[in-house]
């Protein structure tokens, strides 16, 4: 084997080991908990449920047709769902953004009292006590966003706190389905 | 060689021990009642390639979190509803993606996940291979007079020992 051969076999498992490095080191500084929605893209899922305000008044997914949407997936015992819901009144109030939301796994009293006290932001929230409208959303945890177009398709979804700097995100997608709405 | 043989049999063996031992569920398989023995079975082995949607290095069988309950939950029905396990990990990969799956499909995206290992068994059995032969021919460079010298040196050494 000539010098050179040798020196690149020599080399070869530290180049490789360094290869390794650099694919590794790209994943530091990404969120572990992304995943992207498998919902993207699809219509919404079927449903038949109640709101948390009118246990006698039955939803479908077709009562949040008509218009671009935001469906927010909260809870009383969720501490980011505290966080974010001044924002969400302040939206639906100031930007009248259509917000549906989703009461998951939560007491219908302590929720309605939520409301109460901090404001209802949302055009409707189906009680969803046992998360089965959350696993047909593909809800990993509250609070959760999705984005949907006036035909009901899921458009985007943010996992975690809606405020000034994540509604952005959302925000631009969201004014130009109004724009095709309208 | 043997160096290399030695690195790719502890390999092989190690792949055969976490083939071997089955993993245990550790959600009360008890509270989840099923109209035949067999579908429990289904249920611990199904709840133990399913991935906790939130907590990302646990199965649904071992996680406390409310969305693993859920989940859990959803599988020992549609099993009673008599969905083939097939149909059950489809339901989660539709609303949950592949993430969901400890166990998931041989294709293009999953090719390093799939291939990795291997690669990282190639490249360290042929960096010891190769460092291990080099350690092998310095040895063999002792000229039979020098071998001579070294015994000597070692036995002068035990004698020093004892005193």
């Amino acid at each position: 084997m000539t010098t050179t051969g040798k020196r690149l076999l020599m080399v070869s498992p530290m180049l490789m080991a360094f290869a390794l490095g650099v694919f590794l080191y790209q994943g530091i500084g990404q969120d572990p908990n992304y995943s992207e929605s498998s919902l993207i893209g699809q219509p919404l899922p079927t449903f038949s449920g109640e709101t948390l305000l009118a246990p006698s008044k039955a939803v479908t997914q077709a009562d949040m047709l008509g218009q671009p949407a935001l469906i927010n997936v909260w809870a009383t015992w969720c501490p980011t769902c505290r966080a974010e819901h001044e924002f969400l009144v302040d939206i639906a109030e100031q930007d009248e953004v259509r917000i549906f939301g989703v009461n998951y796994h939560d007491q219908r009293s302590g929720a309605q009292q939520w409301l109460q006290e901090l404001g209802n932001p949302y055009v409707f929230s189906v009680f969803d006590p046992n998360g089965i409208l959350g696993i047909e959303l593909g809800v990993v945890g509250a609070p959760e966003t999705y984005l949907i177009d006036a035909q009901g398709v899921v458009v985007d979804k943010l996992t975690g706190e809606l405020n000034e700097r994540t509604w952005p995100l959302l925000r631009s997608q969201y004014l130009s389905l109004l724009e095709e709405t309208n | 060689m043997f160096k290399a043989v030695l690195t790719v049999v502890f390999f092989c063996l190690a792949g055969l021990v976490s083939l071997v031992e089955s993993p245990l569920a550790h959600a009360d398989i008890k509270s989840y009642e099923f109209s035949e023995p067999k579908m429990a079975n289904r249920f611990v082995d199904l709840t133990t390639v399913l991935r906790c949607p939130k907590c990302q290095n646990q199965n649904l069988a071992d996680s406390d979190s409310i969305i693993a309950k859920d989940l859990r939950a959803q599988v020992q029905s549609l099993i009673n509803k008599g969905q083939t396990d097939q149909q059950i990990t489809d339901f989660m990969v539709q609303r949950y993606g592949e993430f969901i799956l400890y166990d998931p499909p041989l294709k293009k995206s999953t090719l390093v996940l799939w291939l990795g290992p291997f690669g990282m068994v190639l490249i360290g059995s042929w960096a010891l291979w190769f460092f291990g032969r080099k350690t092998q021919n310095q040895g063999a460079m002792l000229t039979p007079l020098e071998q001579q010298q070294l015994d000597q040196l070692l036995a002068d050494n035990k004698h020093t020992d004892r005193d």
